[in-house]
């Protein structure tokens, strides 16, 4: 025989495959979960509850009445 | 069979019809509904041998290959692989530049796209409504900031109510 080829795999290429896979599609799924927690959901929910803390909804609505956005509620004066 | 004899004793005319011979009118077997050879990865023994017509040589090796295996040498199984098969795994696996070629013509498409687009623009389209208009936008932002629209994240959230300006 001269210049034989090593023996190719033959068996166990579903579970090579399998193993790589199931391992690479978790991490991803988790790490793209986890990524878009902490990057999107929790930085908006404090957000919001910075938002929430100081908002003051009487002054709110008279300062959107005066602007006239309102039908039923017409700036005051006049 | 048996038809084709006693039409043979009747008539003494010899049977040339291949219909006679192969019974009652059935149709003719085309080659396309043969068993066919093909090279693919996920099915590694096609039905039949590759070569269909086999030289005196080839044929004579076929006949050898009958016998004890250790008798062949290298180059007679190699020559009896390619009896058998078209291309082997390594050639039929074997990529190719092919790729670079669609993604040229992709470009390319999308690029011919692009100068369509510019003459519609030019000789196919009407006027933009009037909403679109400087005067129209600044009256809409304002409306929209007096609405206080997305002032959490958004929209008048960019905006300082006290300076009367926006945000830096």
């Amino acid at each position: 025989m001269s210049g034989a080829l090593a023996k190719p795999v033959m068996r166990g290429m579903l579970a090579k495959r399998l193993r790589f896979h199931l391992i690479a599609a978790f991490s991803l799924a988790i790490g793209i979960a986890a990524t878009f927690k902490f990057a999107v959901a929790e930085p908006r929910k404090r957000a919001y509850a910075e938002f929430y803390k100081k908002y003051d909804a009487a002054k709110e609505f008279e300062a959107m009445r005066e602007a006239g956005v309102f039908v039923s509620a017409r700036p005051t004066g006049k | 069979m048996m038809a084709s004899r006693v039409v043979s004793l009747l008539s003494k005319r010899a049977i040339s019809t291949s219909v006679c011979m192969r019974g009652h009118g059935v149709a003719k077997v085309e080659e396309y509904s043969l068993p066919s050879y093909f090279d693919r990865r996920e099915s590694p023994l096609p039905d039949v041998r590759f070569l269909k017509h086999l030289t005196p040589e080839q044929q004579s090796l076929k006949a050898k290959e009958k016998g004890s295996w250790v008798a062949l040498s290298n180059d007679e199984k190699v020559e009896l692989y390619r009896i058998s098969f078209n291309q082997s795994f390594a050639e039929m696996n074997k990529g190719s530049s092919e790729w670079k070629s669609v993604i040229g013509g992709i470009l390319f498409f999308m690029g011919f796209t692009g100068f369509v687009v510019l003459w519609q623009k030019q000789f196919m389209y009407g006027e933009i409504p009037h909403t679109f208009s400087e005067d129209w936008i600044s009256r809409q932002s304002q409306r929209m900031l007096d609405m206080r629209i997305n002032p959490v994240e958004g929209f008048s959230s960019k905006w300082d109510y006290d300076k009367k300006e926006w945000k830096k």
